[in-house]
C-alpha cells in the first residue's frame, strides 16, 4: 500500500517532464515541421507553407534516392516531425521503414495524415506486368522518379495541402491561398516550358538509368536506349558496346543523366556514338540554377534544348 | 483518328469514378471491372497501333515524323486511361496483408586445419558452435514482419538449421506512444553495443569478431522487454533499458517470476557535412547466471567440464563511423566500426572430470572463481572503392585480465583460462553483384587460442530473396 501512495505522485512527474520536454521547442509558435525525404517535395512544401513551415531534407540532389543509410540524423528529425512527405513507390524501401520504426512518432505512422506519400496522387509509368528480381531493380508500384513531369506537382500540392491544412487548421487558409497563387504561376509556367520545349518533341535520346519517363511522356522526347542493362545496374563494357552498336543503326541525338549517377558511362558513349551529353539537376538543388521548382525546370529545358539542337 | 474517342472514353470513366467514392463497395468494384476491361481494351489497341507504327517506321523515312506524332499521342491517351483507372485502384485482392517476405540464404567453403581447438583461452566458453570444414550451409533466415493495426509492428526471424527451427526474434514494437517513446517486446535482439543488432548476414565479415565471440557467443538476445526514449533534440540521442529472462550467455534461464538479466544503453550519433555521418554509445549489461555450463581443459589438457553461478556484468563503448563523398554511397564510401568493452565475473565454478580420463578437477572443486577487468576490443574499416567491390581489414584483441579460481591464479589449475593475449588479423574482400546478392573471399589469422596460429580461407555467398529489406546505420 504504501508502495502505490508514493509511487503514483513520482509516475505523474515524470509524465509531465516528458510532456514539457516535448513540447518546449516548439512552444513558442508551432510551425508545421515537415520532414521531406527528397529536395523536390521539400521545396514544393515551402512554396505551399512559405514561414509557417520549416523544413528538413533528408537526402540532396548528389544521392542516389535508392541508396540512403539510415543515419542517426534522420532518425532524429522523424521523432520531431508533424508531417512526413516522401515519393513513396518504394523509393525510400531501403531505408525509411528503419527512420518510421526507431522514430518513436505516432504522427507519421501508414495511415496517419502525417504520413504523404506523392506517388499516390500521380498516373505511375512503367508499372512491371510480372515482378521479378531477374528484371534488376524494378519497383512494383511503377518507375518512383515522378518529379520530372511538372504537371504531377499539380496533383501532388493539390493533395499535400489538403494533408497540410488538416495538420496545422490554423494555418488552413493560409496554405490554400499560397496553393492557389502557386498552382496559377505554375500552370503559366508549365505552358511556358511546353512552347520552349517544342522542337524537342520526338527528339531521340539515350538515359543512362530509367530515371526520366515522366519527362520523356512530358515533352515527347523518344527513348532508344538505356545504358544500364537492368535498372540499377552499373553499365557495363558488354552493354555500353551493345547500345553504340544499336545507335549505329537508329542514332541518337542526346544522352541524359541525373548529376548524381557518374558521368564516365555517358561521357563514353557520347564520344563512341557522337551524341551530347546532358546532365540534368533532376531535383531541387542539382545546380545552381535549379534553386528552387521552377529552376528546376528552367534549367532542365534548357539543358535539353542544349542538347538536342 | 483513334485519339478523340481514346480521350472521351477515359475522361467519361474517370467522373463517374470520381463520385463513385462515395457510393457503395458494390459499385465500386463493379466499375473497376469495367475500367480495368477498358483498360486491357486500350492497351490492346495501343499495342496493335505501335506495331503498326513500327512497321511504318522501317518502311519509310517520311513515315517516321508521322508515327512518332502518334505514338506520342498514344501514349498520352495511355497514359490518360491509366490516370482513369489509377484512381480507385486500391489492392482488393485478400493476400494483400500478408507480412513482408524475405529469405536470406547463406554457405560457405571454409579450409581450415584438422581438429584444431579454437576455444578463446582465457575466458569461459559461450557453447557457441565451431566452425565446419569444408563445404557448409550457414543459417538460412526466413523474415516476416508488418504492422500489426496502428498501435503496433511485428517481426519474426526464424532461422533455419539442421533439424531445427529456432526463433531468432519475435517480437512487437509500439509505434504510437509518442514522445519519442517505444516498447518492444518478445524476443529481440538487444540494442547495447553496436554489431549486437545485426544479423550474420549483415556482418562485413564472414566471421564474427573476437569481442562478440567472447561474450555472448553470436549477439546478446533478451526474451522480455525493452523501452527506449529518443530525445527531442536535432542530434541524435536515444536511451533505453531491457529486461527479462533470455538464458542467452552470460545469462542463463531462471526459474522465477523475476528478471535474470538487465541492460542498459545510450547512443548519439550526427553528420559532419553531407559526406560524413557517426555514432557512438555506451551499454551495460548486468547478468545473474545461475548454473550456466562450462567446459574446458586442465593443465595437462584433459576435458573438464563445470558450471558457473554469480553474477556478470559487462560494459561496451562503441563507435561507428561512416563516410561516402556528398553522402552518395553508390560508388565509394568507408566505414570504420570499433567496439571496447570491460567484463567482471564473480561468483561460484565448479568443475570435474569431462570423461573417463582423471583431471586436475577429479573427484569434483567447487569454488569461488572472479574475472576482473577482462577487456578487448575490435576495430574494422572496409572501403568500396568502386561499384559493388569492398575490401576490408579487421584487428581483434582481448585481455584476459585478473581471473582467479579457488583463490590462486585459474591458470594455475586450468589451461582454458591461462593468462594469453587471444588476437585475430582478418582480411576480406567482397563483391556484391547487386543489393541482393554478395559473395565474399576472406583470409583470417587466428591466434585466439594459447598455441594456435592458425590461416584460414573462406568463400561465402549471401543472397537474399524477397521483400527489399530496410538496414540499420
Amino acid at each position: 500500500m504504501k508502495n502505490h501512495v508514493m509511487k503514483a505522485p513520482v509516475v505523474k512527474t515524470l509524465g509531465h517532464l516528458l510532456l514539457l520536454a516535448a513540447c518546449v521547442p516548439g512552444a513558442a509558435h508551432a510551425a508545421l515541421k515537415v520532414f521531406a525525404c527528397e529536395p523536390e517535395w521539400g521545396a514544393l512544401v515551402k512554396e505551399i507553407g512559405g514561414e509557417q513551415v520549416s523544413v528538413y531534407t533528408a537526402t540532396t540532389a548528389m544521392q542516389d534516392p535508392h541508396q540512403i543509410q539510415a543515419r542517426p540524423s534522420l532518425i532524429a528529425r522523424a521523432r520531431n516531425a508533424d508531417l512526413l512527405v516522401c515519393t513513396g513507390a518504394e523509393l525510400e524501401i531501403g531505408w525509411l521503414p528503419v527512420i518510421l520504426g526507431e522514430s518513436g512518432n505516432p504522427a507519421i505512422q501508414p495511415g496517419q495524415p502525417g504520413q504523404f506519400f506523392a506517388a499516390n496522387y500521380v498516373a505511375m509509368l512503367e508499372k512491371p506486368a510480372a515482378l521479378d528480381r531477374s528484371a534488376g531493380d524494378v519497383h512494383a508500384g511503377g518507375n518512383p522518379h515522378i518529379q520530372t513531369d511538372p504537371r504531377n506537382f499539380t496533383r501532388v500540392g493539390a493533395a499535400l495541402v489538403h494533408n497540410m491544412a488538416q495538420l496545422d487548421p490554423e494555418q488552413a487558409a493560409f496554405y490554400q491561398a499560397r496553393w492557389k497563387d502557386f498552382s496559377t504561376r505554375w500552370q503559366a509556367a508549365i505552358a511556358r516550358w511546353e512552347a520552349q520545349a517544342a522542337p524537342l518533341r520526338g527528339v531521340p535520346v539515350v538515359v543512362q538509368h530509367k530515371a526520366f519517363p515522366y519527362l520523356q511522356n512530358w515533352l515527347g522526347l523518344k527513348e532508344v536506349a538505356v545504358l544500364e542493362p537492368k535498372p540499377g545496374v552499373e553499365p557495363s563494357l558488354a552493354s555500353l558496346a551493345a547500345v553504340k552498336a544499336q545507335l549505329a543503326r537508329a542514332p541518337a541525338r542526346m544522352v541524359i543523366r541525373a548529376v548524381y549517377q557518374p558521368a564516365r558511362p555517358s561521357e563514353w558513349i557520347a564520344r563512341e556514338a557522337d551524341l551530347k551529353q546532358v546532365a540534368l539537376p533532376f531535383t531541387v538543388g542539382g545546380d545552381a540554377q535549379a534553386n528552387d521548382l521552377f529552376g528546376l525546370f528552367d534549367d532542365t529545358i534548357n539543358r535539353l534544348l542544349a542538347g538536342g539542337s | 483518328m483513334l485519339r478523340p474517342s481514346l480521350m472521351a472514353a477515359a475522361l467519361a470513366v474517370a467522373l463517374p469514378a470520381l463520385s463513385a467514392n462515395a457510393h457503395a463497395d458494390a459499385d465500386l468494384d463493379a466499375l473497376r471491372v469495367e475500367l480495368q476491361e477498358m483498360k486491357s481494351t486500350y492497351e490492346a489497341r495501343i499495342q496493335a497501333l505501335e506495331k503498326r507504327l513500327e512497321a511504318a517506321e522501317s518502311q519509310a523515312g517520311t513515315a517516321q515524323i508521322q508515327a512518332e506524332a502518334a505514338q506520342s499521342q498514344a501514349q498520352a491517351a495511355q497514359a490518360q486511361a491509366e490516370q482513369a483507372a489509377a484512381r480507385p485502384s486500391e489492392p482488393t485482392r485478400s493476400n494483400a496483408f500478408n507480412p513482408d517476405i524475405s529469405l536470406i540464404l547463406q554457405g560457405r567453403y571454409s579450409y581450415l586445419e584438422d581438429g584444431a581447438d579454437r576455444s578463446i583461452t582465457g575466458y569461459l566458453p559461450t557453447g557457441v558452435e565451431d566452425l565446419v570444414r569444408g563445404f557448409s550451409v550457414d543459417e538460412s533466415e526466413l523474415v516476416l514482419s508488418a504492422s500489426v493495426d496502428p498501435y503496433f509492428r511485428g517481426q519474426l526471424n526464424a532461422v533455419l538449421v539442421d533439424d531445427s527451427v529456432e526463433i531468432e526474434e519475435a517480437w512487437f514494437q509500439t509505434l504510437g506512444l509518442g514522445h519519442g517513446l517505444s516498447i518492444k517486446g518478445g524476443r529481440f535482439k538487444s540494442a547495447i553495443g553496436y554489431q549486437n543488432e545485426q544479423h550474420p548476414h549483415a556482418w562485413d565479415f564472414a566471421t564474427n569478431n573476437l569481442v562478440y565471440e567472447a561474450l555472448f557467443g553470436e549477439g546478446y538476445v533478451e526474451d522480455g522487454l525493452q523501452l527506449k526514449w529518443l530525445a527531442p533534440t536535432d542530434i541524435f540521442l536515444e536511451f533505453g533499458t531491457e529486461f527479462g529472462d533470455g538464458g542467452r550467455f552470460p545469462s542463463t534461464e531462471h526459474d522465477s517470476n523475476g528478471f535474470s538479466s538487465y541492460t542498459l544503453f545510450g547512443h548519439v550519433g550526427g553528420d559532419v557535412g553531407a559526406s560524413n555521418s557517426w555514432r557512438a554509445g555506451l551499454s551495460y549489461l548486468h547478468a545473474d547466471p545461475q548454473g550456466r555450463p562450462f567446459e574446458g581443459s586442465d593443465l595437462n589438457d584433459v576435458g573438464v567440464t563445470g558450471e558457473f553461478s554469480g553474477t556478470s556484468r559487462t560494459w561496451l563503448a562503441d563507435f561507428v563511423w561512416k563516410w561516402a563523398p556528398e553522402g552518395n554511397a553508390t560508388q565509394q564510401n568507408f566505414k570504420f566500426a570499433a567496439e571496447y568493452f570491460q567484463r567482471s565475473e564473480s561468483g561460484e565454478l565448479s568443475c570435474n572430470d569431462a570423461g573417463a580420463d582423471p583431471s586436475l578437477c577429479s573427484g569434483g572443486i567447487t569454488g569461488s572463481y572472479s574475472a576482473d577487468n577482462q577487456s578487448g576490443f575490435y576495430a574494422q574499416g572496409v572501403y568500396q572503392f568502386m561499384p559493388r567491390w569492398r575490401v576490408g581489414y579487421r584487428y581483434d584483441q582481448l585481455f584476459r585480465g585478473d581471473v582467479t579460481f579457488n583463490g590462486a591464479d585459474a591458470g594455475t589449475t586450468l589451461a582454458s583460462l591461462a593468462d594469453y593475449k587471444p588476437h585475430r588479423n582478418t582480411l576480406m574482400v567482397d563483391y556484391s553483384p547487386s543489393e541482393f546478392s554478395r559473395l565474399r573471399l576472406q583470409y583470417q589469422l587466428d591466434e585466439a587460442h594459447q598455441g594456435l596460429t592458425e590461416s584460414q580461407y573462406f568463400v561465402q555467398y549471401i543472397y537474399s530473396l524477397g521483400s527489399h529489406g530496410a538496414h540499420k546505420f
